[in-house]
């Protein structure tokens, strides 16, 4: 993702903006998505211009008091326009700062943003990747280390997965977490990860200093089966896109370049694989296999739970009546994906967990 | 993980990782060993193009050298084929392809249904094709489209280096023969591609750039001018789409109809000469399958119907260039009924 067109605004020149406003519609090749504010005050000045492509980190508008005058507006833009530098093509696709730490005898691919105590480690769920954290990594990363991994058999990490079982995902989790030095650490997982990161807080809640289940498998044996077996068996294009657009609730979201990414994935020697191994152990004819909802009392660590309220996927009534040491968050519309397709919201939802601990 | 290597580097790289996973995949060519002509040093050279470079120290006997007689060796890998091997042979030129055609067009291509289904011919022949290496008439032709009409035959045509070792993977796996080309201006081309085996299947093509008015379906080389020109036409507010055929049999019909149905404009780059090439047989297509959608008369951008020429400047008035490209679209774009 180099570039984003602003598909349209949906505030107006002069309005008051609020954090968490959404100022326009942005269409990159990943998703198409609304941008909102970080910011407070007046929307003085619209940059960019509907159907403009806008570089990532580029400027769209200026938010600033209604005291600023419009010269000093103009002098901002001038002087940010002189400085700014979109980064190089090649910066996406070689994926800056990917490390491979190797565990178990696995190759583990990981990605490791920002610097400072209580380090942070978000797990991706089936099928998925340490890029479904896309939108929310550099957020969350502005004062604590983050790290997000690639699974054993997903993403860039090597295909072999063993049994395939809770036990042994979770026991390379707590491996994953010692090779990268991170004694403890707050666990982010979202579907499958959830369940692994889940079964790692019970076994060794020493190593978890809160949890954060997201969409989390092993909350109920429901499950859409039809989703895990024709995400697996889907070969093309057309075969895929039905499947992905399940994990969205809006899905105009899934864009061709998403279908592109998850095929390439898929089409690598030993994914598939990986892939029915992981299914057979966790969702065996469509149903969830590993399920852990009597143990949450047991917890020790401090849990969030947050869910979709349209998840496809796994059912948000799996995140309700649960015990009360546990904080549940549904989101509304939103689809399994809910920390791609309310980025913002999920990010300060995930924030406030970790400073409130 | 993936890094950035060569199209000559991916070719390599998918033929020493079959070659390792499946012990019946073989190589033979003029030179891909590496022996001849240098005083009997083996895998000095990995034949004339450097792409078998390594593999005889590695697989050794697998590797062979074979005469320059094009009909005798193509003739021996399709009987190796047939009877149980997966050969990869190296034909130096798509031009000399005239002295082993019976092998190819009425051997290989036939057997699987002469045979009622009970022969496979897992054959691949990669091959070198296209002009701009001032190599003149008889080293410089696009011949895909000859081979794209004989059923029972695939053809491949990559444009990157990861579609290269996808699809060079897809043909060593598959059962049928396969015609790989290969551009010679493309082998040093770089791009990302994963360390890892994987496939890209057959009859899909890429939506390189998506757009809204216009669609310019390329192959090969030609897919590199097309995303050029659409970048110039970008900067007019010409919003073009770019597909990348990667197989012209089988072809992707749906991905084509799809986005002519959106754009209803139509241009077709094809390096080859124009009677009967990739360019006339999508502009039909269209016509046959999308006619209603279409708002302008479909453009073909095509070499013209000419040996390739000698000179290097007349060569170079030869090869379609990103220019003519855009300049199709935008008679498109302005075409009135």
């Amino acid at each position: 993702m180099k570039t984003g067109r602003v598909v349209g605004w949906l505030v107006n020149d002069g309005a008051e903006i609020v954090p968490g406003a959404e100022l326009a519609e942005i269409e990159t090749e990943k998703i198409l998505g609304s941008l909102e504010a970080s910011a407070t005050g007046v929307l003085r000045r619209k940059v960019a211009a509907v159907d403009d492509q806008v570089p990532v980190g580029g400027l769209l508008a200026v938010i600033a008091e209604s005291s600023i005058s419009e010269a000093q507006i103009d002098q901002f833009i001038a002087e940010f326009q002189t400085r700014f530098v979109p980064e190089p093509d090649e910066a996406e696709s070689t994926a800056p700062g990917c490390e491979v730490a190797d565990v178990s005898g696995h190759s583990l691919r990981y990605l490791k943003r920002g610097e400072g105590a209580e380090a942070a480690l978000l797990i991706h769920g089936f099928g998925g990747d340490l890029n479904n954290w896309l939108f929310n990594h550099e957020a969350l990363a502005d004062s604590r280390a983050v790290y997000a991994l690639d699974l054993p058999g997903h993403g860039g990490s090597s295909k072999r997965v063993g049994d395939g079982s809770l036990q042994e995902f979770s026991q390379i989790l707590g491996s994953f977490m010692e090779t990268v030095g991170l004694s403890k650490a707050h666990l982010v997982g979202h579907s499958m990860g959830g369940a692994v990161a889940l079964n790692l807080a019970l076994a060794r809640p020493q190593k978890v200093v809160s949890l954060a289940l997201i969409a989390s498998a092993a909350f109920g044996p429901e499950i859409d089966g039809e989703y895990i077996e024709g995400f697996i068996t889907a070969g093309r294009r057309k075969e895929l896109k039905p499947h992905l657009d399940k994990l969205f609730c809006d899905s105009k979201l899934v864009g061709r370049q998403m279908v592109e990414d998850v095929l390439k994935y898929k089409r690598t020697d030993g994914v598939e694989l990986a892939l029915r191994t992981l299914a057979a152990q966790f969702f065996p004819g469509g149903r969830q296999a590993v399920v852990l909802r009597e143990r949450l009392g047991q917890l020790s660590v401090p849990t969030l739970v947050v869910w979709g309220a349209e998840d496809r996927i796994l059912p948000s009534l799996h995140g309700k009546g649960l015990p009360e040491n546990i904080k549940t968050e549904i989101l509304s519309e939103c689809g399994h994906m809910v920390q791609m397709e309310a980025a913002t919201q999920f990010n300060r939802l995930i924030q406030s967990f970790w400073q409130a601990r | 993980m993936s890094r950035q290597i060569s199209l000559q580097q991916a070719v390599n790289e998918a033929l020493a990782q079959e070659m390792e996973r499946d012990k019946t995949v073989i190589v033979m060519g003029e030179d891909v060993a590496g022996g001849s002509g240098t005083q009997g040093e083996m895998d000095a050279w990995g034949g004339p193009l450097g792409i078998t470079k390594g593999l005889w120290s590695k697989f050794g006997d697998r590797v062979m050298d074979t005469p320059i007689s094009e009909s005798a060796f193509v003739g021996a890998a399709v009987g190796a084929a047939v009877s149980g091997l997966r050969p990869v042979v190296e034909l130096m030129f798509v031009d000399f392809m005239g002295v082993c055609f019976d092998q190819i067009l009425n051997q290989a291509a036939k057997f699987r249904y002469m045979f009622g289904g009970k022969a496979v011919t897992p054959l691949v022949v990669r091959t070198m094709y296209g002009a701009g290496l001032r190599a003149a008439a008889q080293h410089s032709q696009c011949l895909y489209p000859m081979f794209t009409h004989v059923p029972g035959l695939k053809c491949v045509v990559p444009s990157t280096p990861y579609d290269a070792k996808g699809l060079l993977i897809q043909a060593i796996r598959d059962n049928d023969p396969v015609i790989f080309f290969e551009h010679k201006l493309l082998y040093s081309i770089r791009g990302e591609v994963p360390e890892e085996p994987y496939t890209i299947p057959f009859g899909e093509a890429n939506f390189v750039r998506e757009g809204s008015d216009a669609t310019i379906v390329a192959l090969g080389r030609m897919v590199h001018l097309a995303s050029d020109a659409a970048q110039a036409l970008a900067q007019e507010g010409i919003d073009c789409e770019v597909i990348d055929l990667r197989t012209t049999s089988p072809l992707d019909e749906d991905s084509v109809l799809e986005s002519v149905e959106k754009t209803g404009r139509l241009v077709v780059v094809d390096e080859a000469s124009p009677r009967c090439n990739i360019a006339t047989d999508i502009a039909a297509l269209a016509g046959q399958k999308a006619f209603a959608s279409l708002k302008a008369p479909m453009a073909m951008v095509t070499a013209p119907h000419t040996p390739v020429p000698f000179s290097d400047v007349l060569e170079d008035q030869y090869i379609p260039d990103a220019k003519r490209v855009a300049a199709a679209v935008r008679d498109t774009m302005r075409y009135k009924a």
